[in-house]
């Protein structure tokens, strides 16, 4: 059981639909980035959001959480995708709150979870470095025990919420040079930090990301999250959640997209027809279609995986990946060459889509790295 | 749960104890088309290996040929979930299927949804004993894709029909006993109304049957040609002119026999191992070539999606939710990745993929060639990929003609 959503689970996602319908459509996101919003999600829509309990979804009840698990997340995140919606749930829960859940202590995940959960605070993680393409274990960034805790130098980039975020989970070097993977730490740090600087990037996509730089920034001991130089095999666990979640949410692009084009090709007319009698597109929008089905199986498998803590859900996350690249890239191209000339245009709400799957798609990994990843757990 | 063990653990020491070794796979190296080692039934089978028949006797006896089929018909009567266990476990000791064919595939699932009581009784029980062999006369010259444009006509007299015309790619028709066909019985009516589904004994005077061979050198389909054959008026299943809805009702158990054909590939690993052996490994296992890594690791990732989605369409049956839209991208999907499948494993082969027969090559090489060959057919037979594509443009995605 499991690829089949329950009563329960068809409930969350229903309503979940609704609530982006009435509250949040594309045209928010669009005004975000013409108006160079530096925190790029409304403060008030998150509130509304953490009211109906969603960014509680994964964080157990004795942290104050719902103690749900992917599979609802995925609902959510799926609706979210279909408006692009841009509140910080991602970032926020399935990155930073994440790393503190699977790593954390029992003081760490008493005093940063419930905060999460109820939605007061914000978080996000910062891993990636500038030019490691998707090597997770590159950190130039490090970590320097200073008398009665540590100091943090260095540099990430596309930080996702970095900018607003209350607590920034930071990957550093403990030990090693700078792309091994043994050696990787994680740390906590607090926004208003001396020495910590946010600097928010314009990203294609049109998700709010952020440099995150850190000079001589000085933590406590308690700020160091999980084991000193074992990081790795964290982060991997924290990404391949937080991926789960990016591939429902870049099926709710698809299916936005995919319905968008499908409208265009019943109602635009040309020689005389409609274009979606001609079967050299309806063939195409058949094939998009399958992908799509493929896709929603697969970010279920994953996700379901997960729940059950499957031995195979770590080979299954980026089985889900790697479709959901592929068929989103398709999607969006395919959706933009039906559309013809319109679909060129900015004004148009199809570009939008086609930005965001396309970065999708080159966060996390792409869907060759993916089938790498899986090809090596396969043993090949 | 304490009955499916005990089921669990019968089963397993019946089949430990009654299947040959060599109806496991495994047993002998490849050398031959697989579906010719298996049995297909009928009068005309010659079961050139005794263990074929015997495997096909302790089976049937048990009615575990058509497993999930009611006692009375010759079935084994198993609940979903023993049905599940019993397959299992004949994977476990890696069991070749007992019996193949379309009498199990397509006929009997058809029957057992359609048929009246007397046609159930006597048709089912001989196919699940492997004593009929059937085969699918739907297409005709001028009737493929377009299948509601056929032309063989029967005209009635009394209780017997007459049928005259020709149908042709009918598979295996030189063994088979007898041929399920679509026959136009009404003439004035619009092409897809004036259709009837009937039954023919194929062994009768008015029926010839010319085998033609396949690219793959293997398993001819045949042209049959109907010239006054007889077809009693009780073997019309479903009713004059209710063809085409029998025909629909039974090219979807044909397409997810095909579709789940493949999914039942008994070698996960075969393109990998291929890989290793005729291309070679680094040190820990990785696939020396990394463009052909990636390929494999696409079709393998692919057809996880696909497992997924053939379960997830199982899983909201079983919760009563109507086959949603993913079931009709089986038949395009499994059949194109299989083509991919066949294609690749010849493509790691290669120089080696060259052999047709004999010197120099191994059976399974051979296989692999022919298979290729073969599989060339999956996107054409029991309607084309473009016809499926047709299918969900319409029926799912409501574009318009
Ligand atoms: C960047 C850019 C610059 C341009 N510059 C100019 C310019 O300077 N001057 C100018 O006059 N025009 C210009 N154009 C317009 C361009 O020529 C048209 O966009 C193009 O001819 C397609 O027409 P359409 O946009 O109306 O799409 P449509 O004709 O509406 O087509 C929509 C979709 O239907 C498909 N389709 C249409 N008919 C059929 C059919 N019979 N069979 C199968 N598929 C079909 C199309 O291939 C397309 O995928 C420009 C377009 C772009 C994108
Ligand atoms: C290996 C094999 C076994 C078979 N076994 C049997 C059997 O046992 N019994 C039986 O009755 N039949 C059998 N068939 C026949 C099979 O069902 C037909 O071949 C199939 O339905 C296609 O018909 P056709 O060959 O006449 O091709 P056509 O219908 O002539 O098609 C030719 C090409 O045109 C395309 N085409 C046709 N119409 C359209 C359309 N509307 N839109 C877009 N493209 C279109 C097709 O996709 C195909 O690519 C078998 C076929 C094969 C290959």
């Amino acid at each position: 059981m499991g690829l089949v959503l329950t009563e329960d689970q068809q409930m969350l996602k229903s309503s979940a639909s609704d609530f982006v319908r009435n509250e949040s459509p594309v045209s928010r996101v669009r005004h975000l980035r013409d108006s160079d919003d530096p925190v790029g999600y409304s403060p008030e829509l998150w509130a509304k959001m953490a009211a109906l309990g969603w960014p509680a979804i994964l964080i157990p009840e004795d942290c104050g959480g719902l103690g749900m698990g992917y599979v609802e997340m995925a609902c959510v995140l799926e609706e979210c995708g279909r408006a692009l919606v841009p509140e910080p749930l991602l970032s926020t829960v399935l990155l930073g709150a994440n790393a503190i859940l699977l790593g954390g202590s029992s003081e760490q995940k008493k005093t940063l979870l419930p905060p999460v959960a109820e939605g007061s605070r914000t978080m996000a993680l910062a891993w990636q470095e500038k030019g490691a393409r998707y090597d997770r274990t590159v950190s130039a960034a490090r970590a320097e025990k200073s008398g009665s805790g540590w100091r943090l130098r260095g540099e990430k980039t596309l930080v996702l919420d970095g900018a607003s975020a209350d607590h920034i989970v930071v990957i550093a070097r403990t030990a090693g040079a700078d792309s091994d993977r043994e050696g990787l730490s994680m740390f906590v740090v607090d926004r208003g930090a001396p020495g910590l600087s946010v600097v928010p990037q314009k990203t294609m996509h049109l998700r709010a990301a952020a440099v995150v730089r850190l000079s001589d920034v000085e933590v406590p001991v308690s700020a160091l999250v999980g084991e000193q130089g074992n990081a790795a095999a964290l982060l991997d666990d924290v990404l391949d959640r937080a991926t789960v979640g990016l591939c429902a949410e870049m099926l709710g692009n698809m299916r936005t997209t995919f319905e968008m084009t499908l409208d265009y090709l019943k109602t635009r007319k040309q020689f005389g027809v409609v274009i979606g009698t001609f079967q050299a597109l309806k063939h195409r929008a058949a094939k998009v279609f399958v992908e799509l089905e493929l896709s929603r199986s697969a970010v279920l498998g994953a996700a379901t995986a997960i729940d059950q803590g499957a031995k195979d859900s770590r080979a299954l996350v980026s089985v889900a990946k790697a479709r959901c690249s592929d068929a989103a890239v398709l999607c969006g191209y395919e959706g933009i060459q039906m559309h013809g000339g319109i679909g060129m245009t900015d004004e148009h709400d199809i570009g939008l889509y086609v930005k965001r799957m396309r970065g999708n798609e080159m966060t996390f990994g792409d869907a060759a790295w993916h089938r790498d990843r899986f090809a090596a757990m396969q043993g090949f | 749960m304490g009955d499916i063990e005990t089921f669990r653990q019968e089963t397993r020491a019946w089949l430990e104890a009654n299947c040959p070794a060599s109806m496991r796979f495994g047993a002998n190296a490849g050398g031959g088309n697989l579906a010719d080692e298996l049995a297909w039934g009928g009068r005309k089978e010659t079961y050139a290996n005794p263990e074929t028949k015997l495997w096909l006797d302790r089976m049937a006896s048990r009615g575990w040929t058509a497993p999930t089929w009611p006692k009375p018909y010759g079935g084994g009567g198993l609940s979903r979930e023993e049905a599940k266990v019993l397959a299992e476990e004949m994977r476990r000791i890696r069991a070749k299927p007992p019996l193949i064919g379309f009498g199990l595939t397509m006929i009997g699932p058809l029957l057992l949804q359609s048929g009246n009581e007397e046609q159930k009784l006597r048709f089912l029980p001989e196919i699940c004993r492997g004593e009929v062999r059937w085969c699918q006369g739907y297409s005709e010259p001028g009737a493929g894709s377009d299948l509601a444009g056929l032309q063989t006509r029967g005209v009635r007299d009394g209780d017997t029909w007459t049928i005259n015309g020709q149908k042709v790619w009918t598979s295996y028709a030189d063994k088979a006993d007898w041929m399920f066909v679509l026959v136009r019985t009404e003439f004035e009516k619009p092409k897809h109304e004036g259709i009837t589904f009937m039954l023919i004994d194929m062994d009768q005077p008015g029926v010839t049957v010319k085998p033609i061979k396949l690219i793959s050198g293997y398993s001819p389909f045949c042209e049959t040609f109907l010239e006054d054959a007889r077809v009693d008026h009780e073997n019309i299943v479903g009713g004059i002119g209710n063809g085409w809805t029998m025909a629909k009702a039974l090219l979807g158990h044909e397409r997810s026999m095909i579709s789940e054909a493949f999914n039942e590939s008994e070698e996960r690993n075969e393109l990998v191992a291929a890989a290793r052996r005729y291309v070679g490994q680094e040190n820990g296992g990785r696939i020396r070539d990394g463009a052909l890594r990636d390929r494999i690791s696409q079709l393998t990732m692919d057809k996880t999606c696909l497992e997924l989605t053939l379960k997830r369409t199982k899983e909201a049956a079983k919760l009563g939710q109507q086959p949603g839209p993913e079931s009709s991208i089986f038949k395009y999907y499994a059949t194109e990745l299989n083509k991919e499948r066949t294609s690749l494993l010849v493509g790691i082969l290669g120089p080696q993929a060259l052999g047709w027969d004999g010197e120099g090559f191994e059976g399974a090489e051979i296989d692999a060639t022919r298979s290729w060959l073969r599989a060339r057919g999956n996107s054409i037979e029991g309607g084309t990929s473009e016809v499926q594509l047709n299918i969900i443009a319409k029926r799912v995605l409501g574009l318009p003609d």
